[in-house]
C-alpha cells in the first residue's frame, strides 16, 4: 500500500499494525511549515544476552526482531532510523555480531547511539568497527541539524579501578548498582560540541540523540548526565531545540528552556518509574504523564518502539507498543511536549507506587 | 524435710541457678537488638545476592534486570489477589514465576532458605512503606 501523502497521519495509517490499534482521534496532522516533514522509525535498548555458542536471551531477541519487522513495514521508509543505545547486554562480540546481523535486515540507513551496555567490555572499539567508527557525530538533514552524543562516558578513575574489563563490564550493568558510577559526555566531546554547534544557525531546528537522559532525574539508577546543565545551557541558544535519549526504558518527556526533551522504549524490558523506589528521593519530569504498568505475563508488554516526526523542528513520537494503549507524545500550542489525548482519558493513569 | 519441703528448696535453688545465668525471657539489651537486625540483614544480603546474579535461571538473566533495587515487585500487597493467576497467592509464587519465565529456571520450593532471603531483601527495599494487603 503506497501512499502519496506523507502526513504523520497517512503515514500512520499505512503501517496497519499501528492503525490497527491507534484511534483515529489521536493522531494529529502535521502543521503546515517552511519544512518538510520527517520520519524517524527509533529502536532502543535490546540488551542481546549471550547465553552460550550460539544461544540468546530468546526475550530480548524477540523484542527487537519484532521491532525491525514493523519499521520495515512502514511505508513510505522512514528518512532513516536511530539505534538508542544498549544492543548488547554485556558488550560482548557475540551480542554485537547478533544485533548487527539481526539490524542489517533493517531497510532504511541507521545511526547509531552507543549505549553503557555496548561499551564498557572493550571501551567501544568493536562497536565502532561495527557501526560506522564515531562514537560522536553530526549530520543535516532537511533544514534540521542532528547530533548523536556518547553520553555514556565516566570517570577515568572508576574506568581504571577493576581488576577485568568483563569486571568493569558487568559493575556498569547493574543499573541499581551502588558501586556503579555516573554518566558524562567528558571534556573532549563537549568542546565538539560547542565547536559543532557554533556554525549552526540560532534558529535552525537541532536534534540530539543520547543514550542517557541529558537532564537529571535519579543519580541511583543513571537516569542522569553529569554535565547536564552545562549542555543544556549550550543547547539552549537555539530557539528549536529538542533531546531524544534511550536508557530509560519507559515514556518520558519534559521541556527546560527551549529544550524539549523525550524519551524512546526499549525492545527489551520496562524499567520501573524512579518514584516506586521508596528509598530515595528521584526527579521524573513533571510533564510526563506516566506510561501503564507493566503486566509481566505479557513477555512484551510496556516494550515497543517509536515513529518520530519532525516537522516544524519539533518532533511527535508515535509510541507502539505492545498489549498496550499507543501513546503520541508532541508539541502543543506553546511547542511543549504533551499527551493530550491520554491524559484527558476516562481512566486515570496508572498510579505507580 | 517433708516433700514439700524438698521440692520448694529445689524450685528456690532452679530459680537462683537461672537467675544467675541469663537473663529473663523478655529482658533484652541494644546489644541484643543489633545483633538480631545483623542477622536480618545478613540474610537479606544473601537476597540481594541472589537477586542481582543469573543464579536462579538458566539464560544468565538476573531478577534485578527488570526490578532495580527490587522495584515493582509491592512485597507490602501480598498475599494479593493474582489477577494473571486468578487466585491469592503469595509473592512467592510471584517470585516463582520470574524464575521460570524471564529466568527459564526452575522454581524454589515455596520453603527454600533462598526464597526467605529474596523475601527478606525485597521487604527490606521497601522498608517504611505502609502494609497494604491486597492492593493493586
Amino acid at each position: 500500500m503506497k501512499i502519496n501523502n506523507a502526513t504523520r497521519r497517512g503515514f500512520l495509517k499505512s503501517t496497519g499494525l499501528i492503525a490497527a490499534t491507534l484511534p483515529f482521534t489521536q493522531v494529529k496532522l502535521a502543521f503546515a511549515g517552511d519544512h518538510p516533514d520527517i520520519n524517524i522509525a527509533y529502536i532502543s535498548d535490546s540488551h542481546l544476552q549471550h547465553i552460550k555458542g550460539t544461544e540468546f536471551v530468546r526475550n530480548w531477541d524477540r523484542g527487537l526482531i519484532r521491532a525491525i519487522a514493523e519499521t520495515n513495514l512502514l511505508d513510505p521508509q522512514p528518512d532513516f532510523i536511530v539505534y538508542g543505545g544498549d544492543l548488547a547486554q554485556l558488550g560482548k562480540k557475540e551480542e554485537l555480531d547478533h544485533g548487527a546481523e539481526m539490524m542489517a535486515k533493517l531497510k532504511a540507513p541507521v545511526k547509531y547511539v552507543l549505549g553503557e551496555h555496548d561499551f564498557y567490555l572493550d571501551m567501544g572499539a568493536y562497536w565502532e568497527k561495527l557501526f560506522g567508527g564515531k562514537q560522536y557525530y553530526s549530520w543535516d538533514h532537511k533544514g534540521v541539524h542532528f547530533v548523536v552524543l556518547n553520553s555514556i562516558l565516566t570517570y577515568d578513575k572508576w574506568i581504571n579501578k577493576w581488576p577485568s574489563a568483563a569486571e568493569r563490564m558487568n559493575q556498569m550493568a547493574g543499573l541499581d548498582n551502588p558501586n556503579g558510577s555516573p554518566f558524562m559526555i567528558g571534556d573532549a566531546q563537549f568542546a565538539w560540541l560547542k565547536q559543532d554547534l557554533a556554525k549552526v544557525a540560532k534558529d535552525t531546528p537541532v536534534v540530539v540523540f543520547s543514550h542517557s537522559p541529558l537532564q537529571k532525574i535519579y543519580k541511583g539508577w543513571n537516569f542522569w548526565t553529569e554535565e547536564a546543565e552545562d549542555i543544556q545551557a549550550v543547547l539552549n541558544q537555539f530557539s528549536n531545540v529538542n533531546v531524544i535519549y534511550g536508557h530509560v526504558h519507559q515514556i518520558q518527556y519534559n521541556r527546560i528552556g527551549n529544550i524539549n526533551f523525550h524519551s524512546v522504549m526499549a525492545t527489551a524490558w520496562p524499567w520501573p518509574y524512579p518514584e516506586s523506589y521508596a528509598q530515595a528521593e528521584s526527579h521524573l519530569p513533571v510533564l510526563t504523564v506516566p506510561m501503564n504498568r507493566a503486566d509481566p505475563f505479557h513477555e512484551r508488554d510496556a516494550t515497543g518502539w517509536q515513529l518520530i516526526d519532525v516537522h516544524t523542528g519539533r518532533p511527535t513520537l508515535s509510541y507502539n507498543l505492545y498489549n498496550n494503549e499507543n501513546r503520541v507524545v508532541g508539541p502543543n500550542d506553546q511547542g511543549v511536549p504533551e499527551d493530550k489525548q491520554y491524559a484527558s482519558r476516562a481512566t486515570a493513569p496508572q498510579k505507580h507506587y | 524435710m517433708n516433700r514439700k519441703t524438698i521440692i520448694g528448696a529445689v524450685f528456690a535453688l532452679l530459680a537462683t541457678v537461672l537467675v544467675g545465668t541469663q537473663a529473663l525471657g523478655d529482658t533484652f539489651t541494644e546489644k541484643d537488638v543489633d545483633r538480631w537486625m545483623q542477622q536480618y540483614k545478613a540474610v537479606a544480603a544473601k537476597g540481594r545476592t541472589l537477586w542481582t546474579s543469573p543464579a536462579l535461571g538458566t539464560n544468565g538473566v538476573a531478577c534485578a534486570q527488570c526490578h532495580p533495587n527490587g522495584a515493582n515487585t509491592h512485597p507490602e500487597t501480598y498475599p494479593k489477589y493474582q489477577k494473571q493467576l486468578g487466585k491469592v497467592v503469595p509473592i512467592r509464587e510471584m517470585i516463582n514465576w520470574c524464575i521460570q519465565n524471564p529466568l527459564q529456571g526452575e522454581p524454589l520450593a515455596l520453603d527454600d532458605e533462598r526464597m526467605w532471603a529474596i523475601e527478606a531483601y525485597l521487604q527490606w527495599e521497601r522498608r517504611g512503606v505502609k502494609i497494604e494487603p491486597g492492593k493493586h
